[in-house]
């Protein structure tokens, strides 16, 4: 027991004969899924700074071939007129290089009358909307009233704030209809917290802005809106290999969201190709 | 270092002493392949345990029956597929004790998706694949990123093989890009299932050195788990 004694594990739960009693094994399981019963709690790593320690190792992939690839999503616009909010998304998680999945649900539907787009890190978004969805139902059974938007999007800012530097990825937006109207909020895992008319996030929200830019505005019509919409994020699948596979398209309107498309990205491809033919053959 | 017991060793480079590289984790291989239908889901693994260019076993099991009707297919560091698969099959239980009743297929995935997350910050290393029956009685099959990201899906491969698999299933289970209508995709057997699977396997034991020897292939049904072995290359 001396070697025990210098590295100083003697007190460590697998050197004591006792190690596997009931009630050391409830603990151990109690703490290794602590987050089943309080989200907030997760299992603290057994390293300082986990942020700069993961990219250790994925800087030494090279050697080990261990690469530690999460999914990640892409292409996300958002946009308030005067027919309520807009939401339209892609639908490819890519891991690294491969296209891990090409029909992933970017849009959380938190409740009724909100919903969130992912951006970033897919396992942080959409844990953390789950915990902001039983916080929103809590709100609205403590106090009789729906959660506004602003209120939301802020319950959000302070679970990123909380986690600031410890490597977490998200960008979302959080988009609602409350007594207020219309709320689009842009929310991210650096803890900012911006309210505001028209957003894009993602690896391919520069070519969406360009599109959505130059069709935008307050008084477009429902379906106008939804069509600027799908085809901004169109244009961003086709130029943005880390965007693709299917359009959705959200429209939040005073009694609640609807899903207004699914549409295969190809399918749009063939479509616009043809409309933009006919504009040609018109001249 | 404190706890190495090393109270002064300096946090400065010393000439002759090299910090080692911060190396958690093994790959020990191995592919997953499940695909669901109708009424059953099927799910199969390769038996290769391997390290390098050493190969540990040549029988172990990467299937994990967790309920009746619920398999969980689990590769890559194997340390955390067994702490993993352990943690849940506990859940499970107490689950069961707690409700007296067995964890639906969509509960264990939910489960499964929460429990990984636990370890955002020091992830399990692990290629996740849960194929069962869901409360409808239908096939389905969930995947996994490593920090719990969780996706239902008809068909799914991962481990090693994974990215030389899936476009297989994608072509011949998904007709992926055929321009089929839906009346015209043929409907899925078991028996089809089963061998396409199969036929993955076999190509993959030809292409990557982590997988082969053998594939435990699991055919769920509400009835129960069929077990079958098909013997790949040996080499």
């Amino acid at each position: 027991m001396a070697l025990a004694e210098i590295c100083k594990i003697s007190n460590a739960p697998y050197m004591k004969p006792s190690a596997w009693s009931s009630a050391d094994a409830e603990d151990d399981l109690r703490g290794l899924t602590c987050n089943l019963a309080n989200p907030y709690t997760l299992a603290a790593p057994p390293f300082e700074n986990p942020m700069h320690n993961l990219n250790q190792i994925q800087a030494n992939a090279g050697k080990t071939g261990i690469k530690i690839d999460f999914d990640h999503g892409t292409t996300t616009l958002g946009f308030k007129f005067k027919g309520g909010v807009l939401l339209a998304v892609d639908s490819r998680a890519t891991g690294g290089q491969y296209i891990g999945s090409q029909s992933m649900k970017k849009i959380v539907e938190i409740n009724q009358f909100m919903l969130g787009t992912l951006a970033g890190g897919a396992a942080d978004c959409v844990y953390w909307d789950r915990v902001l969805s039983k916080e929103c139902r809590l709100h609205e059974l403590r106090n009789k009233e729906r959660i506004s938007v602003a209120a939301a999007s802020k319950i959000m800012a302070n679970i990123a704030h909380e986690y600031k530097g410890m490597g977490l990825s998200m960008g979302m937006m959080l988009a609602g209809y409350d007594k207020r109207g219309p709320g689009l909020y842009y929310v991210d895992s650096e803890g900012s917290r911006t309210p505001g008319n028209l957003f894009s996030v993602g690896s391919g929200s520069l070519f969406a802005y360009g599109v959505l830019d130059s069709g935008y505005h307050w008084d477009l019509e429902d379906e106008e809106a939804q069509e600027l919409g799908r085809r901004a994020i169109y244009h961003a699948t086709f130029r943005d290999a880390y965007s693709g596979g299917i359009i959705r398209v959200y429209h939040i309107k005073e009694d609640g969201w609807v899903n207004i498309s699914n549409t295969d990205c190809m399918e749009l491809h063939y479509k616009y190709q043809e409309l933009k033919e006919q504009q040609q053959a018109a001249q | 270092m404190s706890s190495l017991g090393f109270e002064q060793f300096p946090d400065y480079q010393v000439p002759g002493v090299k910090h080692a590289d911060f190396s958690p984790y093994e790959s020990n291989g191995g592919s997953i392949v499940a695909i669901a239908g109708d009424d059953f889901a099927v799910i199969a693994a390769d038996t290769r345990l391997s390290s390098g260019y050493n190969i540990h076993s040549r029988s172990q099991s990467k299937l994990f029956k967790l309920s009746p009707l619920t398999v969980l297919g689990s590769t890559g560091c194997w340390a955390d597929t067994l702490s993993l698969t352990g943690l849940m099959k506990v859940r499970m239980q107490s689950y069961e004790h707690t409700h007296l009743r067995t964890m639906t297929t969509d509960a264990v995935a939910q489960m499964l998706s929460i429990t990984m997350y636990n370890r955002r910050f020091f992830p399990y290393y692990v290629s996740n694949i849960l194929a069962g029956i869901d409360k409808d009685g239908k096939g389905v099959v969930y995947s996994y990123d490593p920090i719990g990201h969780c996706e239902k899906a008809t068909y799914r491969a991962g481990g090693t093989a994974g990215t030389l698999l899936q476009p297989v299933l994608d072509n011949q289970i998904g007709y992926k890009n055929m321009n089929l209508a839906a009346s015209e995709v043929p409907k899925l057997t078991k028996e089809r299932a089963v061998s396409v699977a199969s036929d993955t396997f076999i190509s993959a034991a030809e292409r990557d050195i982590y997988t082969g020897d053998s594939v435990l292939i699991n055919i769920i049904t509400k009835d129960g788990i069929e077990v079958k072995e098909l013997t790949l290359r040996q080499d």
